[in-house]
């Protein structure tokens, strides 16, 4: 049996760049809104109820859909930012939506890990609200952000193969189309070798940068 | 330099409110070493905090340097806050940075020049005995380390005043003496004025110029370090001072007192300074028709001067034993107190 090479190296590109371009919109979204979600709560710099409750809403909404679902769900809003609902950048519209509040999520509890201490300190030496988030809270949680962002990035991995659904292309789409609908069984494993590396690859380069920048 | 004046603070809890702090008076001067204990929850920590408003009074009245800090806008706050330093007892430092950053930091907020923050910052770490450390992170520093640093931090900005959270109850007895220690240099060469909390009285034996007692949120005793330890008048003062001073008597001795049924000949007495004891007992044998019978004794040092107390039994006739007392008594120098009956 014949592998096309060709095909799968450009399945590999079209997942690379879902996943890049997702997640640089998701954490665009997902880091004001983690950092937000901590700061309104009580008792923080800018305790806000209504603020608070909002956003805790929205991000467990979004949260609670299958990404499946969200992916057909949102397929209006996908047309109306890119122009259509198929295609690499159609896929990835729910593949924002999808990860940006999940990130929130995991920011907001690495910033809730700093010690309150520190945040003790940083008033007490005269900081703005502002100083204490950008110069204390995110750098002591950094190392742990670093971690959060690798489950991110392997989660949209997973999610880019169901892209494959919208015709967003890619490893996962192209391990479905020949492994299941043409029984391609090579293909299929050499895709899903090439997604095992990635993750692979992904979380021990994250693990690395994490405890890199614990010292720095 | 720090003005308490009807300090209260209740805590809004679930179920029921905490009084924290409860009509609270204190001052403390300018250039003195106060000390603050009590027991754990008498409202020490809401005290300290509420001297740079990291904790808001419910009412009353904060005054640092002459600045009513509760009519202060958030901005002048920040201003006045650089003027007070603060020591934690768990140091909160910032773990990702390194010892130099962590003593830079209140002057990177302000955006001070760099070779300032470095001629500076390298001062204080001389100052505190941590050169060969700028470049490490607190998790590679020891307790004592750590707090050396938290001190530097609080002293970047040079503040007149210094808040002192137990900042020793954290360490072992050898690092909280280097520490104190340190405290007391910062007091004498900046001429900074400290407020520190503990809950240990050897703390305050140790350096303070004055302190207050404080329970359930009140001040319960305030003074010179000398009068309170001669002299503690209220039964929770007293036990803070017999937990340094070791003036109880043995449980040893007390049962053989107990035994005995003339337990009126027994009595307490509390030199203070040059005067020793010794004279005074060897003058009472010598002079008066009783025995004198020293049951129990120490001399400790406060202040750098001599405290010395002891438990002795006269025995003798009871006019006698009158007279005795009555010469112990004109001796109002060296006698602070004289009391009867151990149990
Ligand atoms: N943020 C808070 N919210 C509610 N109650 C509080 C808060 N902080 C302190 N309290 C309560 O106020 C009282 C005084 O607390 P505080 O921390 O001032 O005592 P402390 O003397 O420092 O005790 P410790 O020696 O244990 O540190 C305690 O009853 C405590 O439970
Ligand atoms: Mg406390």
């Amino acid at each position: 049996m014949l592998v096309d090479w060709a095909q799968i190296s450009e399945a590999l590109w079209e997942t690379i760049i879902m996943v890049t371009f997702s997640l640089l919109f998701a954490v665009v979204i997902g880091l004001p809104l983690g950092i937000l979600l901590v700061v309104t709560r009580k008792g923080h710099l800018w305790e806000n109820k209504y603020v608070f409750t909002v956003l805790n809403s929205v991000v467990n909404i979004f949260r609670s859909i299958p990404f499946i679902i969200l992916m057909v769900a949102v397929i209006p809003f996908t047309r109306l930012v890119v122009g259509t609902s198929i295609g690499t950048a159609a896929a990835i519209v729910p593949m924002v939506l999808f990860s940006g509040p999940y990130i929130a999520r995991l920011i907001e509890n690495s910033l809730l890990e700093v010690d309150p201490g520190v945040m003790e300190a940083a008033q007490a030496m005269g900081a703005t609200p502002r100083q204490i988030i950008t110069r204390f809270l995110i750098p002591e949680a950094l190392s742990s952000l670093m971690l959060g962002i690798t489950i991110a990035t392997i989660g949209l991995i997973g999610a880019s193969a169901m892209a494959g659904a919208v015709g967003g292309g890619g490893l996962g789409d192209l391990a479905i189309t020949f492994g299941y609908q043409r029984f391609d069984t090579m293909v299929m494993l050499i895709t899903v070798g090439i997604l095992v590396i990635m993750v692979q690859g992904l979380q021990s380069t994250g693990n690395i940068l994490s405890k890199k920048i614990r010292r720095r | 330099m720090i003005t308490f004046k009807n300090v209260t603070k209740v805590y809004q809890g679930k179920s029921q409110d905490v009084k924290a702090l409860d009509d609270v008076n204190l001052h403390i001067e300018e250039g003195e070493i106060h000390g603050v204990i009590g027991f754990s929850g008498a409202g020490k920590s809401s005290l300290i905090r509420c001297a740079n408003l990291l904790e808001r009074p419910t009412s009353g009245k904060v005054t640092v340097n002459n600045q009513d800090l509760l009519r202060l806008s958030p901005k002048e706050l920040r201003e006045a806050k650089r003027d007070i330093g603060m020591v934690f007892q768990h140091f909160n430092l910032l773990n990702s940075k390194t010892v130099f950053t962590n003593i830079a930091m209140p002057l990177l907020l302000t955006n001070t020049p760099k070779d300032k923050v470095k001629k500076r910052v390298n001062e204080l770490l001389n100052f505190v005995g941590l050169s060969d450390k700028a470049d490490n992170y607190p998790d590679q520093l020891s307790g004592g380390q750590k707090q050396r640093v938290g001190i530097a931090r609080s002293l970047a900005t040079q503040p007149s005043v210094l808040l002192c959270d137990e900042a020793t109850s954290a360490l072992d007895p050898e690092t909280t003496k280097s520490i104190l220690e340190l405290l007391k240099k910062i007091n004498r060469e900046y001429n900074i004025t400290i407020l520190i909390i503990t809950h240990e009285m050897g703390v305050i034996r140790e350096i303070c110029d004055k302190v207050t007692v404080l329970d359930s949120g009140k001040v319960v005793e305030s003074g010179s370090v000398f009068d309170v330890f001669s002299q503690p008048e209220t039964k929770i003062a007293h036990n803070f001072v017999s937990s340094v001073m070791h003036d109880e008597i043995p449980d040893s001795v007390y049962q053989l007192l107990q035994k005995q049924e003339d337990r009126h000949q027994i009595y307490r007495i509390v030199f203070i300074g040059e005067s020793a004891g010794a004279p005074l007992l060897s003058q009472i044998a010598k002079n008066y028709n009783v025995e004198v019978n020293v049951l129990f004794g120490n001399i400790t040092e406060l202040q750098g001067t001599p405290f010395g107390n002891l438990v002795v039994k006269f025995e003798g006739e009871d006019k006698e034993i009158n007279r005795v007392i009555m010469h112990i008594h004109q001796q109002k120098v060296t006698i602070k107190e004289v009391l009867a009956d151990v149990s």
